[in-house]
């Protein structure tokens, strides 16, 4: 290389001797130091490589072992390990003594969020607000089954007719279309059950639906239409209405029947996850005591 | 700004240019600095500030206060585990940061006004890395002795006497820097508990780590690195030329004075006599008289040496000494034509002028931290020991009731800043016919919810506006939530909104 040090005019530093198309390099010495710790660096990160993940060997552990899924494995169990005295208490408690004691109830309903988008919100909405077609609303105060924390339980412990359980919510709504009704009966059906809720609906029909729902329909619904828990029956006096509170709706969900699936949950979850979810659903709005 | 562009460096630590193989060494030995004991004004107050700043550092954790039980007595305390910066009378909360950040923020500025004005006066006299690497040298000089003996000490034999100086001086170091490791974690944690803990093995792991790291980096950086961290590490030096201007007072070399640089007695000569005294005390070893350079701190210790000298020749003093640029420039241009002697003093020293400390960047730094200031000042005037917030939910935007009715439901948190209980009664504006009910929270005999927060904590409450059916409710209906306290004051009030459906 030709070389040819000089000193720079301007600066008074010497150049490095190595010019390209005229452009010259100002020479600005690196301490030896950084150099040398430059060099450590590299020496560390070998080290590193043998010691950590890094190279295809010892089982691509390194020679210490290390590997960051046991250590994600430690910090979950140490995470549990804290939380074992509280979750020990809460599986102990019913969720009416968990809503009674105040540290109890905070723990819960911070568990029972977490819980809750894991396993419900899927069909009932990140804010158990439900969803169009048969999800129902944890949040508003109508309940198919039941919204005190005894009921809720149950429902969470056993689901809905999903034969999973001997406990578990059954009841069956017969298709009135297959067979049972005629289409013009059951027209005349749905006008009386939109007058229940004092709906815009056609009197005559509604008058000639009356004797129909009676015999059909009152038997689970009530008289009034004011519903049955314990046979899972909505009422049909109210403003909610799980799969749509409309002409048509209605008269679908007389012809085709209508029961929604939840699985059950025990076995599933910890006893103490059942008891949080309880509570945490419990206070979302529609609660009862 | 000639001179800031065209320093006239003649660096005798540049390797010189025709070496044996012909290739220039692009690595630099280290070269050791000794600096030389100096005593004079400038010095004088840098020993003022290494002992002020010192004696905060290592006294304020042990300053005690009284909180009240349950609370930590220490005046200044970044309590981490509980989330709390103490600072005597003052808490500041996690969610208040931004006072951290607004003190930060102001000393960004004064850095820069201070820099725009004099200099490096930070550099030369309050940073941590100044500062103890002067307490460093003093411990050195006082077990080594100064400069020639300590370059004797070096160049002399491995003897009983080295070795036992060597090993006096970097114990001494080792006492120091584990002190100051030590001290930086009082401020984390209650003093007189973790020294005790400290020294029984009795502290957590990360005391002894923390402690260790700071023991293991004021050692190398005040003991070994010294102006190495200023020269190459520090950022600082590069970016502060932003600052700098011609009228920045800097610690300069009046060469007009100066040259011709010769003996005390020669004829013809300047004021400067060459005697390297300026360079001997300087802690980065550079020549002052190069001009203004990185690698200067301004720490003026140039200047009280040459004005011992002059003083001892009888010349008047200040051949060095804090300057503007554009002062080193208009003494040049008046005394161009001038040969060495009084008559050039007399005729440079006449054309400064009062420095421009008015000038629209120091305005602008001013102005700067005025408003900080302000903001600041402002923010913590209003700061209430009583916050109300309100989440409102948002799924669902809202819930339809069994009876056609409308809910909305509300986290409303309370930050209690004080260390008692007092309830509130919640109250609230909002759409009419609207009903409040907070969950798990029975109304007292008047009708009213009352809410107790929990002392020094933040407490949730959730509560429900219900709109009976039958009601036409618009889409959006602003909402106001108040903390009334016993005399039906709004203690803290919150803003929000109800929802409906879609019209």
């Amino acid at each position: 290389m030709p070389t040819k040090v000089e000193k720079d005019a301007l600066t008074g530093t010497d150049t490095t001797g190595h010019e390209w198309d005229g452009l010259k390099e100002l020479n600005t010495p690196l301490p030896k130091w950084w150099l040398w710790t430059f060099y450590a660096t590299i020496a560390f990160s070998v080290v590193w490589m043998v010691l950590y993940p890094a190279l295809p060997f010892w089982g691509a552990r390194g020679t210490l072992g290390w590997i960051a899924r046991e250590r994600v494995a430690d910090d979950v169990a140490a995470a549990e390990a804290r939380m074992a005295p509280m979750m020990n208490r809460i599986r102990a408690a019913t969720p009416e003594q968990i809503l009674a004691d105040e540290e109890l109830r905070r723990f819960a309903v911070a568990g029972g969020r977490g819980l809750f988008a894991n396993t419900c919100a899927a069909c009932h909405g990140a804010g158990g607000q439900g969803a169009p077609g048969g999800f129902p609303s944890l949040a508003d105060d109508e309940w198919i089954w039941g919204g005190t924390l005894a009921a809720i339980q149950h429902t969470i412990q056993h689901g809905i007719r999903a034969g999973e359980s001997d406990d578990q919510r059954q009841s069956q709504m017969p298709a009135f279309g297959a067979g049972v009704l005629t289409a013009a009966q059951i027209g005349d059906t749905a006008e009386f059950v939109l007058s229940l809720s004092s709906r815009a609906h056609d009197a005559a029909a509604a008058e000639r639906g009356r004797a129909l729902y009676a015999e059909n329909c009152a038997s689970c619904h009530g008289e009034r239409g004011t519903g049955n828990r314990e046979l899972g029956a909505p009422s049909l006096a109210d403003q909610v209405w799980l799969y749509g509170g409309d002409r048509a709706s209605i008269t679908r969900s007389i012809a085709q029947a209508r029961g929604g699936v939840m699985p059950s949950w025990q076995g599933r979850l910890d006893p103490a996850a059942v008891n949080m979810l309880t509570v945490y659903v419990h206070q979302l709005g529609g609660g009862e005591r | 700004m000639s001179k800031i562009d065209t320093p006239q460096r003649a660096k005798a630590d540049r390797p010189a240019a025709s070496l044996a193989a012909g290739e220039p060494s692009l690595y630099a030995d280290r070269k050791k600095v000794y600096p030389k004991a100096v005593s004079g004004p400038v010095r004088s107050v840098k020993w003022a500030v290494l002992a002020l700043c010192l004696g905060l550092y290592y006294l304020v954790p042990w300053i005690r206060w009284d909180r009240g039980p349950g609370m930590p007595n220490q005046a200044v305390l970044a309590d981490i585990n509980n989330a709390r910066l103490f600072f005597f009378w003052i808490e500041i909360w996690p969610q208040e940061i931004y006072f951290l950040t607004g003190a930060l923020i102001l000393g960004a500025f004064a850095l820069f006004a201070v820099s725009s004005l004099f200099g490096r006066l930070w550099c030369g006299f309050t940073c941590p890395q100044t500062v103890w690497t002067d307490l460093f040298m003093w411990v050195e000089r006082w077990i080594e002795g100064d400069r020639n003996a300590r370059m004797k000490l070096d160049q002399g034999p491995r003897d009983r006497v080295y070795w036992t100086r060597k090993a006096a001086k970097h114990a001494v170091w080792v006492f120091i820097a584990l002190a100051t490791g030590g001290v930086w974690v009082t401020y984390f944690v209650d003093a007189p508990t973790v020294t005790r803990e400290f020294f029984t093995g009795a502290a957590s792991l990360e005391v002894y780590v923390f402690v260790g790291l700071f023991t293991g980096t004021t050692y190398l950086l005040a003991g070994w690195a010294r102006e190495q961290v200023c020269t190459y590490m520090c950022p600082w030096p590069r970016f502060q030329a932003a600052m700098l201007d011609e009228n920045s007072l800097v610690v300069s070399y009046r060469a007009w004075r100066g040259e011709p640089r010769g003996k005390a007695k020669a004829a013809g000569v300047g004021n400067c006599v060459d005697c390297m005294a300026c360079v001997h005390v300087c802690p980065t070893g550079i020549d002052i008289r190069d001009g203004l350079q990185i690698e200067c701190i301004g720490c003026g210790l140039c200047i009280d040496a040459c004005d011992s000298v002059m003083a001892k020749l009888g010349r008047p003093k200040g051949l060095i000494g804090f300057e503007t640029l554009t002062n080193l420039a208009a003494s040049t241009a008046a005394t161009a034509t001038f040969k060495p002697g009084p008559e050039r003093h007399a005729c440079g020293m006449q054309a400064r002028q009062t420095p421009r400390f008015i000038r629209p960047r120091t305005m602008l730094y001013a102005g700067a931290l005025g408003v900080v200031s302000l903001v600041m000042l402002g923010a913590f005037l209003m700061r209430t020991t009583l916050e109300l917030t309100a989440l409102r939910d948002r799924a669902p935007l809202y819930v339809r009731l069994a009876d056609g009715g409308l809910r909305n439901a509300y986290t409303l948190k309370i930050v209690n800043r004080t260390h008692e209980s007092v309830p509130y009664v919640l109250a609230f504006e909002g759409p009419r016919g609207a009903v409040l009910t907070a969950q798990g929270i029975e109304v007292d005999a008047q009708g009213r919810i009352l809410l107790p927060p929990r002392p020094d904590a933040v407490s949730e409450y959730r509560v429900f506006l219900t709109i009976p059916g039958g009601q036409r409710v618009p889409q959006s209906t602003p909402v106001t939530f108040r903390l009334l306290d016993a005399n039906g004051h709004a203690a803290a009030r919150e803003s929000t909104v109800f929802l409906g459906p879609r019209p």
